[in-house]
């Protein structure tokens, strides 16, 4: 056993021993300004989570992962990028811990990491939802799913028949919307960047630069 | 104008980019029911996205700043307006995820400490102007739903929707997080499109999944996810006797539009947003254009309306 691994037994860790860092829910609370270390486990969060059944650790025991410390496990997993932001947790949460919120701030650490993501096509079109409305002020469904299908291997003929449905009733602009205050637009896209950047700084690359590694 | 808007002379109506693109007849059918009622309102100038849910998840900065610049728009527009009255102008936000961003970004800025001060400084120096809180976000059912505006859409009622049994669907952005977005006295139980179909003449059903999610913008990258949660809703919707789903969300409405794959012997169960049955009882506006842009089709439920109609004409 190496300094800070503790034979911690976790559902996905497969009785691999699971490093722990310390200081990880400071880091969380701090970024999420949200006090996770006031969950007491009552999984009220959990039980009215609708995306639960599709993840791999459920809404409580992501709060918990991150109150003992489990860095990776929280970051890498597949929960935090399915969760759907439908915040029945932070509404129901008996000691506001809000783990919608929560959630967000993992994803923003685990991009900033530079970790492995546990559903990577979901930032990948998160990312192309958003280049269509830092270049235009306004988002174009056609134009971000193209993005999309063009960064995620296989995707291409994904819901192709729903496409051709919605493009034949007139759903899909084919001329995207342009504003005038693009620059704007642009400007307030920078300083997120350049929040990112610091972030980036802050929690580090662990090799695995975001560019790399298949979709899942 | 003052009396008939109860107290603002003038809205302003803020769009977003699916009530130009999938959700166009949202967009018709909110503004021939706000015309029809005698509302005046201006469309804000230069709006840009809301950010959705990538944003937000993207980085919480991006998620508040997109939504602040419409906010400093509205009060720069409004500014020009000769308003006799004073007091905040009330801004129209029809998507519920626009509207969700909207009221989380205002809550951000006037209750988030010193992080929501550092936004507004720098959303400010972007715009050359600070977010002072002249505008108040309101959803149209909010407003709809005000002693007045429900007399003046009582009144107006030409064909009463009588019979048509319909589930009331709010999903997550007009409810949650109550305390920043909700307009409801009970947010476990939203009651304001209940209420609004009532005046119609429809029948709306007593069921659970009123507030359920339905996968939001998960629908690309995820879309089993949708299906499944989708398939829950109508599931529940049908099971306690509706005809219809009515929803006041453009992301709702192509979740439950595009998903569902009915059962056998099952036809798919149409899906409208509130104004649209509101404009077919009215006798205003197009309904039969904006039902051709759904993707399922409406017409099982107009012709039990038709039926419940002719019946108890
Ligand atoms: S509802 Fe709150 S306190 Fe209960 S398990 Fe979930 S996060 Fe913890
Ligand atoms: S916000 Fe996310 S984690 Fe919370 S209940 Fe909804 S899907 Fe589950």
């Amino acid at each position: 056993m190496g300094s800070g691994a503790v034979e911690l037994y976790l559902p996905g860790s497969e009785g691999r021993p699971v490093l722990l860092s310390p200081g990880f829910v400071r880091e969380v609370e701090d970024l999420a300004g949200r006090m996770v270390s006031r969950c007491y486990q009552c999984k009220k969060c959990t039980s009215g989570c609708p995306a639960g059944f599709s993840m791999d650790y459920q809404c409580h025991e992501i709060i918990r992962l991150v109150q003992l410390g489990a860095r990776d496990e929280a970051l890498r997993s597949a929960a935090i990028w399915l969760c759907a932001s439908c915040r029945t947790c932070r509404e129901r949460c008996p000691n506001d811990v809000d783990p919608a919120t929560v959630m967000d701030c993992l994803k923003v650490m685990a991009a900033a990491a530079g970790v492995p993501l546990g559903r990577r096509r979901v930032r990948t079109f998160h990312r192309a939802f958003l280049a269509t409305v830092a270049a235009l002020g306004r988002a174009h469904e056609l134009g971000s799913i193209a993005l999309y299908k063009l960064a995620v291997p296989g995707a291409a003929l994904d819901d192709l028949g729903l496409g051709l449905r919605m493009l034949s009733r007139g759903k899909l602009k084919v001329a995207p919307d342009g504003i005038k205050g693009r620059g704007e637009v642009a400007a307030i896209f920078r300083r997120a960047k350049a929040r990112e950047t610091r972030l980036r700084k802050r929690f580090g690359r662990t090799g695995a630069a975001e560019g790399r590694g298949g979709h899942t | 104008m003052t009396e008939r808007t109860g107290g603002n002379e003038k809205y302003l109506y803020y769009p977003g980019c699916s009530l130009h693109s999938t959700a166009e007849e949202f967009n018709e059918s909110m503004q021939a029911l706000l015309g029809a009622l005698g509302f005046v309102w201006e469309e804000l100038s230069d709006w840009n996205c809301c950010g959705a849910t990538p944003a937000h998840a993207q980085s919480e900065f991006l998620g508040a700043a997109l939504p602040l610049r419409n906010l400093i728009l509205a009060e720069r527009q409004a500014e020009t307006w000769d308003r006799p009255t004073g007091g905040a102008v009330e801004l129209l936000v029809p998507c519920a995820a626009c509207y969700s961003a909207f009221r989380l970004a205002e809550h951000e800025v006037r209750e988030g400490g010193e992080r929501g001060r550092e936004l507004g400084r720098e959303v400010a120096e972007v715009m050359g102007r600070p977010f002072e809180g002249n505008v108040a976000v309101r959803h149209p059912l909010e407003v709809l739903g005000r002693q007045e505006a429900a007399d003046r859409l009582r009144a107006g009622v030409e064909r009463p929707l009588t019979g048509l049994k319909v589930a009331c669907y709010y999903g997550c952005l007009l409810v949650r997080p109550s305390e920043v977005v909700s307009f409801e006295s009970d947010p476990e139980h939203p009651e304001s499109m209940d209420k609004l179909m009532t005046l119609l003449g429809a029948e709306p059903v007593r069921w659970s999944y009123k507030t359920d999610c339905c996968g939001q913008s998960m629908a690309v990258a995820e879309s089993g996810l949708v299906s499944e949660l989708t398939g829950r809703i109508v599931r529940a919707a049908r099971g306690a006797g509706a005809y219809a789903l009515v929803t006041a969300c453009p992301l709702c409405m192509m979740n439950l539009d595009s998903r569902q794959k009915p059962g056998p012997g099952e036809r798919a169960l149409p899906v409208f947003f509130f104004t649209e049955l509101a404009c077919l009882a009215l006798g205003v506006g197009r309904p039969e254009a904006w039902f051709r842009r759904h993707l399922t089709d409406v017409r099982p439920a107009l012709e039990v309306l038709e039926a419940k109609q002719s019946a108890s004409a």
